[in-house]
């Protein structure tokens, strides 16, 4: 069935209408309202967080440290990362790309659990609120990782405060898992079988697996961090017969899936975008679809490759490094088969498409320099250094930042009923591209001439490579600035969006934009496979109207 | 070593360059081939289970060269040869405190003869810190309530950075220093003008003043082992594993003696904890070992006197 344009201005009453007033916004249970929530919560913190980062950046043009004092920029750099995982990456593209669209492209009326969603979205605020007081209250100075016994027995910032805080926000990331996987797996329309589920889809449900399993195992060990701290018990001390390296094991274990929490439903956007500009089905469906699968399970058993330096056994060290390769590879089947779906394919540079191409990009640079890590005899040089530091901010920001934001430019008009510029989003793209990569490719090149991680100051001979590397954050910074300006600008001054102005594959085109409360007039029935291009006559226009 | 660190590097850099290269090509080639154009529509694959197994199948052989080799690398820097000298390191909040056997001590620098292995017994004072020379393509974290080793044979006299590579603090970034590595004769200059004690002679006074050696005589038999030619040996417990009395063993006897009681013996030792400090610990320990028969080639250091010649150590 083709989409129907219509052609009208936005339908009377819609998700966005229906109902007035902070109450109605509050209290919603809409799905689709507490996406929005998400969206502005998480696009504070994600300034807030790029904030920290321009203060490390300007402090790195010098070798000396005359910006601010040392605790200062611990401090810092520590509020930077935490805000950045904790309260952006690991919620962005399942809170509000996902919560939004989950029900949707599965022909519900909202998730399983609805009020439940927005309990997710309260916790999320709550440890929100409790770490911006920390923040405002003398902060933490112990790197997100908080090692200990640094962060038990020696810093004396509120180490218990922004522990809180994680643990709360915790929760908030495991009743969405909870959610995802319960509403796919029991309220799939009829006739859309697993095989038939868009891949955004499959990439949601392997991240809420990891989600659920192993955010427990980070509360516990905030937990133990707090207990210590307030009664020595000596879980992790040593004078007290505790073992440090017990919270790196515990820490990671958790740590290392949250990283594929937040690149999985990135890498699912990416194949929504691929597939709709090129106009034809995945290749290899199901190794795409498995292939989150198989992330997200030996994601679960590469933890210690943050520790080959750390004082564990030699052959603990070999199976992490051999079982660290072997999680590299169905990322590397996803990237193959995103590329092999450009062929024969019927190709549109839009704003979404040009975000993809830059994750492919990216990610592929970002994922092969894993591989660098992963190999013990690199690693002993380079971790600990900004090798590390480049390679994670490629596979995140190069990597999920890419991928929600081509999402977002891709499901804006369904979710807002407008249309934005897409002039100006195609130069925001090239800046944020180009910025990136000045960023911190630079960094890969400091690592490995040894310029260690959380360096207040460093030596002269490092100066000139920080410098690039600041010249590419102001640059980056303008590229993520843009589309903040002319989302909201569209909101007014936008072109009406139609229901499918992509002429996409996708139940959540067939519902008008934006969409009504429930989603659907009639609870779809799918007799079709996922991206079924073939059956969907492509538009005149290549772009749609009003750019 | 730094220049197989080096090699495995500039491999992986070559097929990271490759693939990038070809992914770019790729995309880039087929984003221009098959743009969009008017009445031409795409064409529907499924896909190809030979091209996935394909191209699954040969980048994992690929990176298992790069496990194998760097696999191969680690184990050799994890495995310091039998003759490496010895020198003790300290790490605190936020300095380096090095410690030679014969007694010499620095602060945040490490003097080391060109050519010859060295073996560094490392603990931490406090927290958490790393041991890093860019330079050798090394590093180990230091760890409080153990030793950690590391290895290195300086094949070039100069200076090289010492950087502590794990977060510590306030001056995590001002723990720096310097590895100073000179000829044998410049070496063996420097090692005489600041000798004291030797480290053993100094844990021996400790191994007196502190009363270990009414329990653990090499005379008669004591309350405690005698100690004697126990390094690096097995010990047979009372539980009734066997470990291997190496550095780390020794110090967490002294630490907390319960830990590992020695089969046929009582627990009756105390505990030495906030009594002796990491340096003082380093001195007993090495006395210790120096109770022991020195692993071969590390004869002309162990019975030396101050100001050991480095410049006549025998090749391995």
């Amino acid at each position: 069935m083709a989409s129907e344009a219509i052609a009208n201005p936005e339908p009377k009453t819609n998700y966005l209408t229906n109902g007035y007033g902070l109450k109605s916004w509050l209290l919603t249970t809409d799905h689709k309202r507490i996406a929005l929530l998400y969206l502005i919560s998480v696009t504070i913190f994600f300034f807030l967080g790029g904030f920290f980062a321009m203060l490390i950046r300007l402090e790195l043009l010098t070798p000396q440290g005359d910006l601010m004092q040392a605790d200062t920029y611990n401090k810092v750099f520590t509020m930077h990362g935490m805000i950045m995982v904790f309260f952006f990456l690991i919620p962005v593209v399942p809170a509000v790309l996902g919560n939004f669209l989950v029900p949707i492209m599965i022909g519900a009326k909202d998730l399983a659990f609805p009020r439940i969603n927005l309990l997710s979205w309260y916790l999320y605020v709550i440890g929100g609120i409790l770490i911006l007081h920390c923040m405002l209250t003398g902060g933490v100075d112990t790197g997100w990782t908080f090692y200990t016994p640094f962060s038990t027995a020696f810093t004396n910032t509120k180490i218990i405060e922004a522990g809180l805080a994680v643990f709360v926000a915790g929760f908030s990331s495991i009743f969405t898992g909870l959610n995802f996987i319960v509403t796919i797996h029991r309220m799939r329309a009829p006739g859309l079988t697993w095989d038939r589920l868009p891949l955004f889809l499959w990439a949601n449900y392997a991240t809420s697996l990891i989600m659920i399993l192993g955010t427990p195992v980070v509360a516990i060990t905030i937990v133990l961090v707090a207990v210590e701290r307030l009664f020595h018990l000596g879980v992790f001390d040593p004078k007290l017969g505790g073992d440090p390296l017990l919270f790196q094991h515990l820490f990671w274990f958790y740590s290392h899936p949250a990283v594929y929490i937040m690149i999985l439903p990135s890498m699912g956007v990416i194949s929504e975008l691929i597939t709709c500009f090129s106009r034809k089905r995945v290749f290899g469906y199901k190794f795409v679809a498995l292939s989150s699968i198989a992330i997200a399970v030996i994601g679960f058993l590469v933890w210690a490759h943050h520790m080959f330096v750390a004082g564990i056994s030699l052959y603990a060290a070999m199976i992490f490094s051999f079982l660290t390769f072997f999680v590299g590879v169905p990322s590397a089947v996803k990237v193959f088969n995103w590329t092999a779906t450009l062929y024969k394919g019927s190709i549109s540079y839009t704003t979404p498409m040009l975000y993809a191409f830059g994750f492919i990009g990216l990610f592929t640079i970002g994922g092969l320099t894993g591989l660098f890590l992963a190999t013990l005899g690199i690693d002993v040089h380079v971790t600990d250094t900004y090798f590390v530091v480049a390679h994670f901010h490629y596979v995140m920001v190069g990597g999920v930042v890419m991928g929600y934001l081509g999402g977002m430019h891709f499901w804006w008009p369904k979710i807002s009923g407008r249309m934005y510029p897409e002039a100006w989003a195609k130069l925001s793209a090239l800046l944020v591209f180009v910025g990136f990569n000045l960023t911190f490719f630079p960094q890969f090149i400091l690592g490995y001439i040894g310029m260690p991680r959380r360096y207040w100051q460093y030596p002269p001979e490092f100066q000139v490579l920080n410098v690039l590397s600041t010249a590419g954050a102001s640059v980056l910074a303008v590229g993520y600035l843009l589309p903040m300006i002319y989302f909201l600008w569209s909101l007014r001054y936008g072109p009406i969006a139609e229901a499918n102005p992509w002429n996409a594959a996708g139940l959540e085109w067939k519902t008008s934009s934006p969409p009504p409360t429930f989603n659907f007039d009639e609870t779809p029935v799918v007799t079709w496979e996922a991206y079924n291009y073939d059956e969907i006559p492509p538009k005149e226009l290549e772009v749609p109207v009003g750019s | 070593m730094s220049g197989q660190v080096d090699a495995l590097y500039i491999y992986l850099l070559f097929v990271a360059a490759v693939m990038t290269a070809l992914i770019f090509l790729a995309v880039t080639v087929l984003a221009i081939k098959y743009r969009r154009k008017p009445g031409v529509e795409a064409h529907q694959i499924e896909g190809s289970t030979i091209l996935e197994i394909g191209w699954s199948v040969i980048p994992f052989g690929v990176m298992l060269t790069f496990f194998i080799w760097g696999a191969v690398l680690y184990f050799k820097e994890r495995t310091p040869p039998a003759d490496a000298t010895e020198v003790y390191v300290v790490a605190k909040q936020w300095m380096w405190k090095i410690e030679h056997m014969e007694g010499q001590r620095e602060i945040n620098e490490l003097h080391v003869p060109v050519g010859q292995n060295v073996k560094l017994i490392m603990t931490s004072q406090d927290v958490i810190h790393s041991f890093y020379i860019p330079a050798f393509r090394i590093k180990q974290d230091v760890l409080p309530g153990r030793y950690t080793t590391l290895w290195f044979k300086a094949t070039k006299p100069g200076h090289y950075h010492l950087f502590c590579a794990e977060y510590c603090g306030t001056m995590h970034s001002g723990m720096g220093g310097d590895i100073v590595v000179m000829d044998p004769q410049a070496y063996a200059q420097w090692a005489a003008a600041g000798a004291s004690a030797a480290l053993h002679d100094t844990g021996k006074q400790l191994f007196l003043s502190l009363g270990c050696a009414s329990c653990h005589r090499s005379d008669v038999q004591g309350r405690g082992p005698n100690l004697a030619g126990i390094f690096d040996k097995p010990v047979l417990l009372q539980d009734g594993r066997t470990v291997t009395a190496d550095d780390n063993y020794l110090r967490e006897s002294i630490l907390d003696p319960t830990a590992k009681i020695v089969s046929g013996f009582k627990p009756v030792m105390p505990t030495f904890q906030g009594l002796v400090d990491e340096e003082q610990l380093n001195a007993l320990v090495a006395y210790i070992k120096s109770l022991s028969p020195p692993a071969p080639g590390t004869a002309a250091l162990q019975n030396a006197p101050a100001g050991a010649q480095y410049g006549n150590t025998q090749q391995q």
